[in-house]
């Protein structure tokens, strides 16, 4: 038997990386799949990244080399083969399409029933647009505004190249490279990501949106993001759009770093609506992320997410409650449906003295899908005083699908106070013929009554964003109450 | 405006009604009295479009429609109301903004335009003296945390906002105390109007000393055993049910 046919891993490992060497050229701007040191050079040099952010990459992979990936998750999928993915791709120029008619009619039907304008519509699937677009001139005057009071919004190559001492002295501070594995590979191959940076007591006078960035490079697979809110600085960040996005990559392994400060408040929203497979779940995208915050004396994080797309999402959005008096907040709707995995919650580290955290999640388990919570309060040996409350509702749609409920606390300190609250519960037939007897539609019923569970966190979301939001939740769970 | 024709109707295998017919016109009040399981919910039931039960014989028109074609919805549409024995919550919805979402999906229907803001306001103020809903009860969730008048005096305030033709009160008087029914009444009878109709469906003859009925129909066994006038209900209360429903059967027999 030779060598080949005993590791075949290691065969396709050593002629890919001959590939290599051919595929760097302008014309062929894709990497042919597979990863190895030099796949990370590559990127690296294509971004004109200096060397210490070449060596932490080179870290990060031999530490990801030495890793497993986790298993622990309540979440079932055929594990990514890793050396068959392409790590580089320069933003695609993609043929622009004529016009809307060209545009997946399904695409197009769910956009209009968010709402979305036809311009926008436009821009989001990618039709050229022949006079200069309104988003554009928005985005430019914004970042006037922006600069005016020394904040940073850009994206993360930018910041490597513009601010790598700010770069240098958080990226990774907060999720380390060997946090696991996941963001161990985000560390070794991210292509981009967003930077913000708010200086000292400066309250960022908007909503920072990706929405305005993301359309520049396109999405990312391994996406990193950093968020530092200095002394007494505000900000609130939105992360994702509720148009739905059709992603051909499989594998989304996110990192979001936010650092707040003294005194400082970080809002981060995300509605994800990501691709989540055929009614089998084929081909829907893995959506494995790792997003944390740490607080500092008074500072403030809060988490508001909505999460109704990908075939397996594995996503804790965390605080580390470090200084005296912090505070963290988690609020969260997963929506899963046909055969959608979620595996979400958060984690609350409490350190410091009178830390408190609040953890509202809402699970709703459509079709065959599995929805669990999974949640971790910790109140460490020095965290006087420290409180939490957590609430995880479950609301079943069906009979076939699942809600689980995984919440682990551990407490250090005799004077923590932690309360946990939990529900399930089947949405009523009977609700929603009295809707329909009412004279609304069967969309209209479900709409009102998955917003009304719903309620608690969709009120934490920006205006524009929770309008958004309710449809989205409505459109995701269409004919589903079986 | 309503006409059953020989219906029969059953859930799993279990056959329910068996050959009910009943004609109500216009402005009509008729109610429905007969022994616990003769099948006067599922009547309720069948004709708001409740999908649980299979019609496997017979017929129901609506001023002239075949109801039987018609969804939940659609025969809301048509103006069929149906105030619930057991009215559902709904946590988190506020009862205006059911009602709101409710009235403007059926106008949207109907093809008209959506009630302004300020309409809208004044007819919640009007609906709500009626059955004397305080503000609290209104903006609250639907139905949450509401005791059972609260929840029967809520669906005939649902019941003014939406000015249904065919209006059918299933069992709207149990659990009441005597104000309550009282007030309830009181909502019902100002409602009542030449062009609108009701069924009162009911166990107890204390709610048509309340809400006097034109016709008074006994349900018995899936099927309408006996009719009579007012006065019928009274009858019922002095000897029961048992004369009627053996007299029935005999006639069988």
């Amino acid at each position: 038997m030779s060598a080949a046919e005993e590791n075949p891993l290691l065969d396709e490992f050593t002629r890919k990386e001959y590939e290599f060497g051919f595929t760097t050229d302008i014309d062929a701007d894709t990497l042919a799949p597979g990863l190895n040191e030099e796949v990370i050079r590559i990127i690296s040099k294509k971004k004109n990244e200096p060397e210490w952010m070449l060596n932490w990459r080179l870290e990060a992979f031999s530490v990801w080399q030495t890793m497993e990936e986790p298993e622990w998750a309540h979440v079932q999928y055929k594990k990514p083969d890793y050396q068959a993915i392409s790590y580089y791709s320069a933003p695609k120029s993609k043929a622009p399409l004529g016009s809307l008619d060209e545009v997946d009619p399904e695409l197009r039907a769910t956009m209009d029933k968010l709402g979305i304008s036809m311009e926008e519509q436009k821009r989001l699937s990618g039709v050229a647009v022949d006079f200069v677009m309104d988003s554009v001139s928005v985005a430019t005057s914004f970042k006037d505004k922006l600069a005016e009071l020394g904040i940073i919004f850009c994206s993360m190559s930018e910041a490597i190249q513009e601010h790598p001492e700010l770069v240098k002295q958080h990226l990774g501070t907060v999720v380390p490279v060997k946090d696991n594995f996941f963001s161990a590979l985000n560390a070794a191959v991210f292509t981009d990501g967003s930077f913000c940076y708010i200086p000292k007591g400066a309250r960022c006078p908007m909503e920072l949106s990706t929405y305005f960035r993301i359309n520049e490079a396109g999405t990312g697979q391994f996406e990193r993001t950093l968020v530092v809110a200095e002394a007494g600085s505000y900000v609130s960040y939105l992360e994702g759009c509720t148009a739905p996005q059709r992603d051909e990559n499989q594998l989304h392994a996110a990192v979001v770093e936010l650092i707040a400060k003294d005194d400082a408040e970080i809002k981060y929203s995300t509605v994800q609506n990501w691709y989540p497979g055929d009614a089998e779940g084929k081909g829907g995208v893995f959506n494995f992320v790792t997003k944390r915050g740490i607080c500092e004396a008074r500072a403030k994080i809060s988490w508001t997410q909505v999460e109704t797309g990908s075939a397996v999402t594995w996503k804790y959005p965390s605080c580390i409650l470090k200084g005296d008096g912090s505070v963290g907040e988690f609020y969260s709707v997963a929506v899963t449906n046909n055969a959608q995995q979620a595996d979400t919650g958060t984690k609350m580290i409490h350190l410091g003295a009178n830390t408190h955290s609040t953890i509202i999640s809402k699970g709703i388990s459509a079709g065959n899908s599995q929805n669990s919570y999974r949640g971790l309060v910790q109140i460490g040996p020095r965290a006087r005083n420290a409180r939490n409350f957590s609430q995880c509702d479950s609301l079943l749609m069906t009979d076939t699908s699942g809600a689980h409920t995984f919440p682990y606390i551990e407490t250090k300190n005799p004077t923590a106070h932690v309360e946990h609250e939990a529900t399930t519960s089947r949405i009523g037939e009977d609700q929603i013929f009295y809707c329909l007897q009412r004279g609304l539609t069967e969309e209209q019923a479900i709409g009102l009554i998955v917003n009304g569970y719903a309620k608690e966190v969709l009120n934490k979301l920006p205006m524009e964003f929770a309008v958004e939001a309710r449809k989205l939740l409505a459109i995701s769970l269409e004919g589903s109450v079986g | 405006m309503l006409k059953i024709e020989n219906l029969h109707a059953r859930i799993g295998d279990t056959e329910i009604l068996k050959g009910l017919t009943l004609s109500l016109g216009t402005g009509e009040v008729h109610a429905i009295m007969g022994p616990n399981g003769s099948g006067k919910s599922t009547l309720a039931s069948i004709l708001a479009g409740r999908e649980d039960y299979e019609v496997t014989a017979g017929s129901i028109t609506f001023d002239g429609v075949d109801l039987l074609e018609l969804d939940a919805t659609e025969r809301a549409v048509a103006g069929i109301f149906l105030a619930f024995q057991y009215p559902v919550e709904i946590p988190g919805v506020s009862n205006i903004n059911f009602l709101r979402t409710a009235l403007n999906s059926i106008r949207e229907q109907r093809e008209e335009a959506p009630i302004s803001g300020k309409d809208f306001l004044a007819k919640v103020k009007a609906c709500a003296q009626l059955v004397e809903l305080d503000g609290k009860l209104r903006d609250r969730s639907v139905n949450e945390g509401f005791s059972g008048g609260e929840k029967k005096r809520n669906e005939v305030f649902q019941m003014a906002m939406l000015e249904p033709r065919l209006a059918v009160l299933d069992e709207t008087d149990s659990g009441l105390d005597i104000d309550a029914l009282r007030i309830v009444s009181h909502g019902v009878n100002s409602m009542r109007s030449a062009d609108r109709s009701f069924l009162v469906i009911t166990h107890y003859q204390r709610l048509l000393d309340h809400i006097v009925p034109d016709h008074v129909h006994v349900l018995a066994g899936g099927r309408i055993v006996h009719s009579g006038g007012k006065e019928l209900a009274l009858e019922l209360e002095e000897k029961g049910y048992d004369w009627i429903v053996d007299a029935q059967a005999t006639e069988q027999a």
